[in-house]
């Protein structure tokens, strides 16, 4: 039997390898509640004096933990497409005889394919978290037998607290450690910055094991997660290649399509009325997110206006925005470069945060909620400004949901920028594939034709129209950019599907906001 | 205002439809170079098919077509002007006859697609040493050509040297040209600056070139464009004093005045037409006041 829920989406009242839907289908951004406690870890009593953490290598920490077939365990994803740990931690689980893992990443990227045969051979039966690349193929074409739940980076912590998820086991790859488990980002050649989202694991599994390439003598300091959550130690040779761990210093793309839309969304952003001192924002790492930061710093300098902070991902270009005194202070969940690396390991005002503190919807008060602006990507987004940031073009399951959600909700200016097409691929459409993002916390999306607002933000137009007279703006209404994509791509096939669910994409709150069907061959 | 005239692949419907959002002052949409021998019919297809389109914004909309030694040339000149291009940008034109083979293949073109005779123009592109030596010829061959554009490699290949950063072997053909320009009274725009990273160089080269009077540049990069129209534009001081000229000349003329005197000087005709001139640069008058 189908529900529809507040996105007009067709969810199953019943997913196998999910369960039942009813009563947690979307109903709205803000509209469901949390009730009841947190959830918890297993209490722990280490003894003075008796035992070690130190474990020996990742086999024998595995075997101290006492993981088991069927459990749970998580990962976190500050080493990116360098990690060596997931795959390490999943063989060695396959040459232990343990199966049918369900493993909980904060994502996993194109380095961890090699962790397929181990999905094929049942090491590993279920994902919870964000794929992207080989492994989300996998998945769209039904190599998995229980469907992915995609989680934001909010509602991952949001889903641990809450008791929707429960860690038996969390792998905190720790670039540098000591004998009593503290852990720090910040120093050794495996250097990540923040581990922002290692926090809630640590502080919710039962067993926490820091695995570590640089085992240094007690007490490390700075300090990220200390070892009063963290159970065992485990030493490797590496934990991950420090060219896919972070990337050389980051530059302002000089592709002319990319820069007109970043300055459409910096005129926007100069025209709403929170470009004022004190403005805070979010732009990520992207090439069009990183020209409209630079375009915002020619218009923060002009008109003399000082920012308070910078959110999320944080990059060299948002240190200088620091150094340069066009924002205050730096909120790090994630380290993007080595700027931002040597940043957060020396600068006080560049501060580490968990992914709860960055973005949960049910704590008292996510960093989120206070940022003014937020850029985004997606691709596709719809007449109704629902996004789609999971799905590509083809249907396949590539992308994680990020902070998408999370920003998109909490900013008071969420905007989407992004190229009208790629290729001859419509990138705004009647019907998004995915709902990953609801329209009604998307106010605004910036194509090469120009700005095209919510019709629900009329405060927003009303301030673009203003400004256009003397800076110009090109409003376009969304039914308009839709019709111009279609006749710009010409028809397109529709994506084939069957009725079998492989993935199921929450919304913050932890209701189904869409699921993913497996492609058709 | 011709500052910027954007050349677009005629074969890259991506460019095709977004060069005018970049807001040059013109686009060329190439059927030559740009275009390998085998794509020269389905090139021609695409170009036709956006042309008819017709949304370009407020650019001013051309095509420059394969040379008239080549056997695409009438094709071209066919397919643009009926699908409603408003100038063919020539290469290689060394003859007062090329314009004039030119003028009648365009006519036609304009009487078979019911466009009012004249009014699509001539921009000629002169790349040879021969053509630069015939260039006041060229400009004066048929009352179309509207600019004149001294080549940039081809030239510098025909004068037997190479381009270089600092343009010397283009120089004396850059100021031979604008004295032609203005003698035939039409348009001098330079050749483009083909180091679409050095944002400097580009710079230095359109102050050299508008300093020489030259009323616009050919660009091969977007990034190009906001440089040139930087470049171009007037300052506040230029601004202001033509504002004042322009205010006298008007308060003169509704009073039945011949002569019109700004800050105890007498202003002329030409004056009064180079201050409409920078205000239109400036965005503030349209380009029909300026002509007015």
């Amino acid at each position: 039997m189908m529900e529809r829920n507040a996105v007009k989406r067709e969810i199953p009242s019943r997913i196998d390898g999910y369960g039942y839907t009813s009563e947690k289908l979307f109903e709205g951004a803000f509209a469901r509640r949390p009730s009841g406690c947190h959830a918890g870890p297993r209490i722990r009593a280490a003894v003075p004096g008796v035992g070690s953490k130190l474990a020996g290598g990742v086999h024998e920490a595995i075997m101290a933990s006492g993981l088991k077939s069927g459990m749970t365990i998580s990962f976190h994803h500050h080493l990116r497409n360098g990690d060596y740990v997931v795959n390490q931690v999943i063989q060695a689980c396959a040459e232990l005889g343990i199966s049918d893992l369900t493993i909980f990443p904060t994502a996993l990227f194109d380095v961890h394919k090699a962790i397929i045969p181990y999905i094929k051979s049942g090491v590993v039966g279920r994902i919870m978290g964000s794929v992207n690349g080989a492994i989300g193929k996998l998945v769209s074409e039904g190599g998995l037998d229980a469907p992915v739940v995609l989680r934001s980076h909010g509602g991952r912590p949001r889903a641990v607290i809450s008791g929707d998820v429960h860690i038996d086991v969390a792998f905190i790859a720790a670039p540098t450690a000591d004998r009593a488990g503290n852990i720090s980002g910040q120093m050794g050649r495996s250097a990540c910055g923040s581990i922002g989202y290692a926090f809630t694991d640590a502080q919710n599994a039962d067993v926490v094991v820091a695995i570590t390439d640089n085992l240094q003598s007690y007490p490390i300091s700075p300090v990220s997660i200390p070892g009063v959550h963290v159970d065992l130690v485990a030493v490797t040779d590496s934990i991950g290649d420090p060219a896919g761990i972070v990337s050389g210093t980051t530059r302002v793309t000089r592709d002319p399509m990319r820069l007109l839309i970043a300055k459409y969304a910096s005129r926007l952003i100069e025209a709403s009325p929170y470009f004022m001192v004190g403005i805070s924002f979010q732009t990520g790492a992207g090439g069009i997110p990183l020209a409209v930061t630079a375009f915002m710093k020619e218009a923060m300098k002009r008109r003399d206006i000082r920012g308070s902070f910078g959110l999320g991902g944080i990059t060299g270009y948002f240190v200088d925005l620091m150094k340069e005194g066009l924002v205050q202070k730096l909120m790090d969940v994630q380290s993007f470069d080595l700027d931002a690396v040597h940043s957060i390991a020396s600068d006080p005002n560049h501060i580490e945060i968990s992914a709860d503190w960055y973005a949960n919807p049910w704590n008292c008060g996510a960093a989120v909620n206070m940022l003014d602006v937020v850029i985004l990507g997606a691709t596709e987004v719809d007449v109704d400004f629902n996004a789609n940031v999971n799905t590509e073009a083809d249907g396949a399951l590539l992308h994680g949901i990020g902070g998408h959600q999370d920003t998109a909700a909490g900013a008071k200016l969420t905007i989407i920028a992004q190229p009208l097409m790629r290729g001859r691929i419509p990138c705004v459409v009647d019907r998004v594939h995915t709902v990953t993002t609801p329209g009604e916390v998307v106010d605004a999306l910036v194509t090469e034709f120009g700005v095209t607002i919510n019709p629900q933000r009329k405060d927003l137009a009303d301030a673009c129209a203003e400004f256009a007279a003397s800076r110009d703006i090109p409003l376009v209404p969304i039914d308009e950019l839709a019709e111009r994509a279609r006749r710009m791509s010409g028809p397109m096939e529709p994506i084939r599907v069957s009725d079998r669910v492989v993935a199921v994409v929450e919304w913050r709150d932890g209701t189904v906001i869409d699921v993913i069907r497996q492609l058709e061959k | 205002m011709r500052r910027t005239m954007l050349y677009l692949p005629g074969n890259n419907p991506n460019m095709l439809l977004r060069g005018h959002l970049f807001e040059p002052d013109g686009l060329v949409i190439d059927l030559e170079d740009s275009v390998s021998a085998g794509e020269k019919d389905s090139a021609r297809i695409l170009v036709r098919e956006v042309l008819r389109r017709g949304e370009f914004g407020a650019c001013e909309v051309t095509a420059r077509i394969n040379g008239t030694d080549t056997e695409h040339w009438r094709k071209d000149v066919q397919a643009v002007v009926s699908c409603g291009a408003s100038g063919v940008r020539v290469p290689k034109v060394e003859s007062p006859q090329t314009v004039r083979d030119l003028d009648e293949e365009i006519s036609g073109a304009e009487a078979q697609a019911g466009i009012p005779q004249g009014s699509v123009k001539i921009f000629c592109l002169l790349e040879t040493a021969f053509g630069v030596w015939n260039a006041y010829d060229i400009a004066k061959a048929s009352p179309r050509v509207t600019a004149i554009i001294p080549g940039g490699e081809d030239l510098a290949a025909d004068l037997r040297t190479s381009r270089s950063r600092e343009g010397t072997e283009l120089e004396w053909v850059r100021r031979m040209l604008i004295v032609v320009a203005r003698a035939a009274g039409v348009d001098a725009l330079d050749t483009v600056f083909p180091h679409v990273s050095d944002d400097d160089g580009l710079r230095r080269e359109a102050n050299f070139v508008k300093q020489l009077g030259y009323d616009g540049k050919s660009v091969v990069h977007p990034n190009q464009i906001p440089i040139i129209h930087e470049v171009y534009a007037p300052t506040e001081r230029e601004i202001d004093n033509a504002r004042r000229i322009v205010e006298a000349a008007s308060a003169a003329q509704a009073r039945g005045l011949g002569a019109v005197s700004v800050d105890g000087r007498m202003i002329d005709a030409p004056v009064i037409r180079r201050a409409r001139f920078t205000l239109v640069r400036a965005g503030l008058a349209s380009d029909s006041e300026s002509k007015g």
